[in-house]
């Protein structure tokens, strides 16, 4: 008798169900498993989706009880031709760079300081990355509480620093430097997170390679852009894809921080989104707003994953 | 080059047309992004929208 793990649970299988499953094709039996994943995904994911695009053609308001009508493209006309949403959309284009750009340039170094052996790498390592394991909310909480023009720590050092008064400005407060404040905080957050597949690129590196560079008396800049670089590149791609991604969602720590102000300087496209289907209660216009944020995130990642398996295939 | 190109476009063919559809998508989402003209921002959606599409059709095409 055969004794391979697949005979153990054959023959452990009740006789009852053994009979009932006998019957089915290997098919049959391959979509009873699949089926459950696919009715979820298409409960949770595809038809509110489909439910949205709909709706984005109606006047259909949440809170209101009357006929809905359909108005064609009206919505999105509206979205397209108003200029608050336009400066929404600079306001989360300059969040999305600033910090994508920022995190990047600070992961990469942080993770090839870290990779270096030194004593107390690991300490540094988990210090580095508690940032990262916060709440949102809380952290947005306790940064609004550092960047307070009285009390703040953050305006005592750069007073330190600067030798300008401590009081004479504010982070949250300033339309110059309310944009900063923000990318500040996401910054300090999600470097970690970059740092760590930064990090994971960097340990895959097989120290052969360096070892057969040195043969070859290549310099370490040498070394640093011919091989590091172009090996940690779909890691560092990678990161940015995430963290692109989430940031073009960017809601929690915002709302926490400055709520969409002053004015709306920092109205990130999500908080527009927010007060227009839950503040206006404008349900079909807001759904029109949800879709092409959705496309547009949509096409980027496309191009973005098709220049990934670009970089790995080399 | 730049007949091997269009030769490929003509033949349907993946990579021509992959990249067509990625210019769309980037001419897009920097039209919708861009401080400076409203009317391009007008216009961002249908095109990216139009680029998103041909990338999920020209995605099945052969390479």
């Amino acid at each position: 008798m055969a004794n391979s793990p697949a005979d153990k649970l054959a023959q452990a299988t009740p006789p009852g169900i053994a009979n009932r499953v006998r019957g089915l094709s290997d098919r049959a039996i391959a979509w009873i498993f699949v089926g459950p994943s696919i009715f979820l995904l298409l409960a949770v994911n595809i038809f509110p989706l489909i439910w949205t695009i709909n709706l984005s053609f109606t006047n259909f308001k949440a809170n209101r009880n009357r006929e809905v009508d359909y108005i064609g493209l009206r919505n999105y006309e509206r979205i397209l031709t108003d200029e608050d949403t336009w400066i929404t959309m600079q306001a989360t284009a300059h969040f999305l760079i600033s910090t994508i750009v920022i995190q990047v340039l600070i992961g990469f170094t942080l993770a090839y300081l870290i990779n270096k052996k030194f004593k107390g790498n690991d300490l540094w390592t988990t210090i580095i990355v508690l940032p990262m394991m916060l709440s949102p909310a809380v952290v947005g909480n306790f940064w609004t509480f550092l960047y307070q023009p009285q009390i703040g720590l953050f305006n005592y050092i750069v007073a330190f620093f600067s030798g300008v008064d401590p009081s004479s400005f504010s982070m949250i407060g300033e339309v110059a430097l309310a944009p900063w404040a923000i990318v500040i905080v996401d910054t300090w957050m999600w470097t970690p997170f970059v740092m760590l597949i930064c990090l994971a690129g960097l340990r895959s590196i097989p120290d052969s390679i360096y070892e057969a560079a040195e043969c070859d008396r290549a310099s370490k800049w040498r070394q640093f852009w011919t091989i590091t670089i172009p090996m940690v590149l779909p890691f560092l791609m990678l990161a940015v894809l995430f963290r692109g991604i989430e940031n073009f969602k960017m809601f929690d720590l915002v709302v926490q921080l400055t709520g969409g102000g002053p004015g709306s300087t920092t109205e990130l496209t999500s908080i527009n989104l927010k007060r227009e289907a839950f503040e206006k209660w404008r349900t079909g216009y807001a759904s029109a707003y949800a879709v092409i944020l959705f496309v547009t995130v949509f096409g980027l990642a496309s191009i973005y994953v098709k220049a990934l398996n670009k970089v790995k295939e080399r | 080059m730049m007949t091997s190109f269009f030769n490929n476009l003509l033949r349907l063919r993946r990579g021509p047309w992959e990249m067509v559809a990625s210019i769309l998508i980037a001419i897009g989402v920097v039209m919708m992004m861009q401080p400076f003209v409203l009317a391009l921002f007008s216009y961002s959606f249908i095109v990216t929208l139009v680029g998103t599409v041909m990338f999920i059709i020209v995605s099945h095409f052969p390479e």
